[in-house]
């Protein structure tokens, strides 16, 4: 792997989100939500339809990170949910998501820890807050 | 009926512990339309366990799951998740605001090992929607 430096620009990662993906989701995290299964209940607590798991939107941003950091280990990795990610019964949602090496420092061992600024949007509009990610790249990996 | 400010500092009961399993984690990382092939546990696994506590939080409140949406979440790691790893999850409620007939709650859920140790603090900040027509 080439070494991650200050500034840099990751290959995007674009991922399709369908209904069928939350209800595989749902089974895997144990979030049953059915604001994330069902229009009338989402529509109910004043959503414009069925929505992503903001969770799930996450574990697609952190197979992105996993992907550009080569399974690195990751330290910290958060986000604010700022604008739902709203899913149609058919097709399905858009989710693209940018990296962008923010800082880098280094370990004694030789490891690097890669601070990375990422931009996920759906349909053209951010749909996390600061979202960053913290990972540690052992050396010569 | 808003939450009251007592809550704050107040640790829930851990959940039951909880075996990290190889299919587990499989059926987690295949949602993401990947494939496990070894190796810890994904970044956001984590939530299967902080989920668990924050639904003991919310039934011992009163609060209907369908009226929370995720504000926020924010994993800090002391070591890798790893298949084999058995642990439990203690929220605590870190701060509470009452926003537009909305509840914000902040809370901490540490995952920790059998022997005590830190493995993962899981920050997360809930909404809880208000009844508009209350």
């Amino acid at each position: 792997m080439t070494a991650f430096e200050t500034g840099q620009v990751l290959d995007a990662h674009t991922f399709t989100v369908t209904r069928e993906d939350l209800v595989r989701y749902a089974h895997a995290s144990g979030d049953h939500n059915p604001i994330h299964q069902d229009e009338e209940v989402a529509r109910s607590v004043g959503l414009p339809g069925v929505i992503a798991h903001g969770m799930y939107t996450m574990a697609l941003v952190a197979r992105a990170v996993r992907e550009w950091t080569d399974g690195g280990e990751v330290r910290e990795i958060g986000c604010k949910f700022t604008n739902p990610v709203v899913v149609p019964a058919e097709g399905g949602a858009e989710l693209r998501v940018l990296g962008t090496v923010k800082g880098v420092s280094h370990e004694d061992d030789g490891a690097h820890v890669v601070t990375l600024g990422l931009e996920v949007t759906s349909g053209g509009s951010k749909v996390l807050g600061m979202p960053r990610a913290v990972v540690r790249v052992a050396p010569g990996a | 009926m808003p939450l009251d400010q007592t809550l704050v500092g107040r640790s829930f009961p851990p959940t039951d512990p909880y075996e990290v399993t190889r299919e587990a984690v499989a059926d987690f990382v295949a949602a993401t339309g990947d494939r496990y092939d070894g190796g810890p546990a994904p970044a956001t696994f984590p939530i299967v366990l902080a989920f668990d506590a924050m639904q003991a939080f919310l039934d011992n409140e009163g609060l209907a799951l369908h009226r929370i949406v995720h504000g926020e979440q924010r994993f800090a790691y002391e070591r890798p998740v790893e298949v084999g790893d058995t642990l439990v999850a203690t929220l605590t409620v870190s701060s509470l605001r009452q926003i537009g007939g909305n509840d914000i709650i902040g809370t901490t859920s540490a995952l920790t090992a059998p022997d005590g140790s830190l493995v993962c603090t899981a920050h997360a900040t809930l909404v809880h929607r208000g009844e508009e027509d209350a």
